[in-house]
């Protein structure tokens, strides 16, 4: 029963969600609108999975390398004049190819990174069940019924 | 003088690795105790003969003996002589030269440590080691050596790379990597020892080595801690964890070591997992020896990148051999690794140890997946692509708080069958603890799911291995009349292995909170100001005092002089600097922390006016970072307990322990003596947990 | 020891070997750019040196869709790169060699200040094309530049034909312009074809 229910548990952890995204707890600088906040956070996300082209793996979220704060400048205009984050990831791939992106889309030979862990992961439990339920039954059926169960305070204190 | 003395070192100590594997064989082959006894002399012989070259090579650093080739390379008379001793593994060649230095001595110390026992096992073991020692020999003299001729004779050097030259604890991270990585060699040796000399019944090979595989481990998790403080102090962007490839190589093996560290507990209680455990343990090998291989061979462009050379082919070919082999033999043995035992019920100890040797396949799986999948998708399609941060966040995030929810229900339930009072019973307490830290959270306002999440795990896994801590100090209070401290420091000593384990549990947690918090409820401003100009930010007032320069040893130096001011006191000064080096196009920046219990406060110099009228700082706070580096410190500590020898005493229980230790009739053929002591040892656990 | 369970243990460690061994062949630094073939992005930029490498009166600026029919060298720089050094005395002599026919050199500078720049070009002896400031990067990111040196050659039909990264040499340089100018000029009006501030 426990293990059932954590298996669901751990389905249901693994629903695909955007990356983690971080909630900025300050407040906005005073001069901008609730839309600006909203650009703010978006500009954050979007950010968070372009690459700095001049760094190592960063995001131009993280790195504070001059060339990101510039993308970083260039995709809040783009939000701002009303592009969906879709069409200014498009921008930038085709500028830069698929290598900007930090986690590669889901299509063709990519979908294998995303489908992999997931499927290890099913077959790996599916194992284990199945060679649980095979040893407990064989376990089972060879005990004589001696009781058996948490250690005593003794066994705690012994070895 | 350096270079011949150097040269000639390591020269021989090849030939000594190369004789003792030579020797070992053939003693066992002849069942001739001199050879293996002349086997084991040669690798202390190789151990010494490295260290000589290593002394050669420190006295050239220090003296700045520019003739000698590696200190031509990164040797500079205006380094401060911690970063020219931190030099000796900076680069390329003393790397590798370091590498074969610990692992010489390791490969002494565990066979000096097992030299009287009898049996193929250990010289087997020993062929191994001295095989791997063979490899590293063989580059030493060869493409990676450090030792060389230079004509004529520099005055001088450039210096260390820059970024290797900012903080100290360049001196601390790559030593304990190397302690780390390298006594990963140890339980490989003996897992192959093993399989050649066919001494599986026994588990001997565990036996032997579990005491190096844990202190090992202890090592590999504070190297990777001391790797996210130094990438956090030093680099700049405020992060600690990038998912680089170098990073993700460190973190591998630590996945399946710690995966081993469980699932070999199921071996020694119950007979199971035996062919799994050969296969993590030459997993872990395999792994140390792929990240050494990311970072020297080029394939992977990464923060850690060591210059290109041949020596990625070489690497390779060493991977290639070694995978084989160890393939081949488990492939090979795998009809006597059989389990000898089962499960008595679904809902046990054991099944929590299945579950978490699953998941941490699982992550380990994931994280080679994606660090190799640029070289996969350029293979198939020919196009580049990236796998960074975002991937391998979404997708190990679950598994990591699956292992934290775990790391509370193992210690809670007992081994064999738990009963449903059993379960009711022991996890309550920590599920209601859970409940409160979720409640908590969504009431002050948290909302981001995983954080919610990971603090209500954490808060369960705490109470859970808490309670142990707390139920086994009572019951040693009422059994033995013994005060609190007393009875606790007995209880952690009479059981190492589990309470080190628990101890290394609640370090893990710690280092986990601080992870979530920091990464939660980080906030990032960025502001230019003038001298006297301040910024508040949560609370705190950050004023810019002034911004200066300063000829320095080795460089040039821009710093912005900052005081943080919290309700109107003054908390702290930071000075966040731009390093200018001669050999270096753009400026090493130092960012500035400022740590607290509670939170850092991050400050970067990211601009500044060439006159000092101005300064643009980056300020960062993160909540929680401070708890990493105490959760690495307490999960060291964890290790050390769980590693610590275990005295002895007359007529104690100790006397489980005897068999393991009891000296067999030399030099018995490998059956007979596995079977006389079959029962015994697989009921000596040196620690029963 | 089972020597065919072995096999199959062998058989697991190859996939594993072969793609490391081909990793060895690639280098990871070199990102393959999406440009060449595509148009040229056009863009409109200041001038802060005249042809002569002074100070100009009055900041010219240079749009590159108006050279269209010729044939256009971008080549992306700056005065704290160092491989740039090693090239520019190739683009002055080869610069001035072309100047005032239908191949135009275009420099624009990179996350770099208009006074480095303008004293750095003095350094290395002035050169014959305009230099041009890019605020934001955002021509240079329109561009997919990541690094500095890179060169860009647009053909006459105002595509990007080829990108170099890296410093250039005169070889490839004059290959890659020849080449260019051998292709036939898009059918368009005179006046685009001969116009252009540039000149």
């Amino acid at each position: 029963m426990i293990m059932r229910s954590m298996l669901a548990l751990l389905i249901a952890a693994l629903a695909p969600r955007p990356g983690v995204a971080q909630e900025p707890a300050d407040a906005p600088p005073a001069l901008s609108s609730a839309r600006d906040s909203a650009i703010d956070r978006d500009t954050r996300a979007l950010a968070s999975q372009l690459r700095c082209p001049v760094c190592q793996g960063l995001s131009i979220e993280d790195s504070p390398s001059e060339l990101s704060q510039q993308m970083r400048g260039l995709v809040r205009d783009q939000l701002r004049a009303g592009k969906s984050p879709d069409d200014v990831k498009r921008y930038f791939v085709s500028k830069y190819g698929e290598w900007i992106l930090l986690s590669p889309p889901a299509h063709g030979v990519n979908t294998l990174i995303y489908a992999l862990p997931l499927v290890a992961l099913a077959s790996g439990a599916a194992l284990i069940a199945i060679v649980v339920r095979r040893w407990t039954r064989v376990a089972n059926t060879e005990e004589d019924g001696a009781p058996r169960g948490r250690e005593t305070s003794d066994e705690i204190t012994r070895v | 003088m350096n270079n011949a003395l150097g040269t000639s070192a390591l020269r021989v100590a090849l030939g000594m690795a190369l004789a003792a594997i030579g020797l070992a064989v053939w003693g066992v082959r002849r069942r001739d105790e001199d050879f293996v006894r002349a086997a084991y002399a040669a690798v202390y012989a190789n151990a010494v003969l490295i260290s000589l070259a290593v002394a050669a090579m420190l006295t050239a650093l220090l003296t700045h003996d520019f003739s000698v080739k590696y200190v031509a390379q990164v040797g500079s008379r205006a380094t401060p002589t911690l970063y020219t001793i931190a030099s000796l593994w900076g680069a390329l060649e003393g790397s590798i030269l370091f590498w074969g230095w610990v692992l010489s001595l390791y490969a002494a110390a565990v066979i000096y440590a097992n030299r009287k026992r009898a049996g193929a096992l250990v010289p087997y073991a020993a062929a191994t080691l001295m095989g791997i020692a063979v490899f590293f020999g063989i580059l030493l003299v060869g493409p990676a050596s450090p030792f060389g001729l230079v004509s004529p004779i520099p005055a001088d050097g450039p210096g260390p790379n820059p970024l290797l030259q900012n903080h100290p604890l360049m001196a601390v991270h790559p030593p304990l990597l190397y302690l780390g990585y390298v006594g990963m060699s140890v339980p490989f040796a003996f897992a192959i020892g093993a399989m050649l000399s066919g001494e599986l019944e026994d588990d001997a090979w565990i036996t032997f080595s579990r005491r190096w595989t844990i202190v090992a481990w202890g090592f590999l998790s504070a190297a990777i801690i001391a790797g996210m403080w130094w990438s956090y102090e030093v680099l700049g962007w405020g992060g600690y964890w990038a998912w680089d490839p170098v990073e993700n190589a460190s973190f591998m093996p630590w996945l399946t070591a710690t995966a081993f560290l469980h699932s070999v507990m199921l071996q020694q209680r119950r007979g199971m997992l035996k062919l799994w455990n050969m296969c993590l343990v030459v997993s872990t090998f395999v792994l140390t020896i792929l990240g050494t291989f990311l970072t020297r061979s080029g394939i992977l462009s990464s923060v850690h990148a060591f210059t290109q050379g041949p020596i990625g082919y070489y690497f390779l070919g060493f991977i290639a051999l070694v995978l084989l082999i160890s393939l081949v033999l488990i492939a090979g043995q795998s009809g006597r690794l059989r389990a000898s035992g089962s499960l008595d019920a679904a809902v046990s100890r054991e099944s929590v140890f299945l579950l978490n040797n699953l998941l941490f396949a699982a992550f380990t799986f994931t994280v080679v997946l994606g660090t190799l999948f640029p070289l996969v998708a350029e293979a198939l399609r020919g196009v580049k692509v990236s796998v960074g941060a975002p991937f391998f966040n979404r997708m190990t995030l679950p598994m990591g708080m699956a292992l934290i929810f775990l790391a509370g229900v193992g210690p809670a339930l007992p081994w064999k069958r738990a009963t449903r009072a059993e379960l009711r019973s022991q996890l309550m307490p920590p599920a209601i603890a859970l409940v409160v830290v979720l409640a908590l959270s969504l009431a002050l306002g948290v909302r981001e799911p995983y954080a919610v999440l990971t603090f209500a795990f954490a808060a369960f896994a705490l109470v859970a291995n808490g309670r142990e801590f707390w139920s086994g100090t009572r019951a040693r209070m009422r059994s033995h009349g013994e005060a609190a401290p007393i009875a606790l420091a007995r209880l952690i000593g009479g059981n190492r292995h589990r309470y080190g384990g628990y101890v290394a549990h609640i370090g893990i947690i710690t280092v986990v909170m601080g992870i979530a918090a920091s990464t939660t409820f980080k906030s990032e401003n960025e502001a230019t100001l003038k001298p006297g100009g301040s910024l508040v930010v949560r609370g705190i007032t950050v004023r810019l005092d002034r911004v200066w320069g300063q000829e320095q040893q080795q460089r040039f130096v821009v710093g912005a002089d900052v005081t943080l001011l919290e309700h109107g006191r003054a908390i702290g000064t930071l000075t966040p600097r731009q390093n200018f080096y001669p050999t270096s196009e753009q400026p090493v920046p130092t960012p500035s922390v400022r740590s607290r219990a509670d939170a850092d406060i991050y400050i970067n110099l990211m601009a500044f006016d060439e006159r000092g009228a101005s300064a643009t700082l980056r300020i960062l706070i993160e909540p929680l970072v401070s708890w990493i580096w105490l959760g690495g410190l307490i999960v060291m500590f964890g290790a050390g307990i769980a590693s610590w020898p275990t005295r002895r005493r007359a007529g104690a229980p100790a006397d489980v322990r005897a068999p393991a230790r009891a000296p067999r009739p030399s030099p018995a053929p490998h059956g007979a003596s596995a079977t006389a002591t079959h029962a015994a040892p697989s009921t000596d656990l040196s620690g029963a947990d | 020891m089972d020597w065919r369970r072995s096999t199959i243990g062998a058989a697991i460690a190859l996939p594993v070997i072969a793609l490391l061994a081909f990793g060895m062949t690639r280098d990871p630094r070199d990102i393959p750019s999406p440009l060449p073939g595509r148009m040229a992005p056009d863009f409109v930029l200041a001038s802060f040196t005249s042809p002569t490498g002074s100070t100009p009166a009055r900041a010219d600026s240079v749009h590159l869709a108006a050279m269209r029919g010729d044939v256009v060298v971008v080549n992306v720089w700056a005065s704290w790169c160092l491989a740039c050094r090693d090239e520019h005395p190739v683009l002055r002599e080869i610069g001035r060699r072309y100047a005032g026919t239908d191949v135009h050199f275009l420099g624009v500078l990179y996350n770099d200040n208009v006074e480095s720049g303008r004293r750095w070009i003095s350094e290395m002896g002035g050169q014959s094309y305009p230099a041009l400031e890019d605020p934001g990067a955002r021509t240079a990111i329109d561009y997919g530049v990541y690094g500095v040196p890179e060169t860009f050659f647009v053909g006459r039909d105002g595509r990007v034909a080829y990108k170099h990264t890296g410093p250039i040499t005169e070889g490839v340089l004059i290959a890659k312009i020849e080449e260019l100018r051998k292709a036939h000029p898009v059918a368009v009006a005179p006046a685009d074809a001969a116009g252009g501030t540039a000149r």
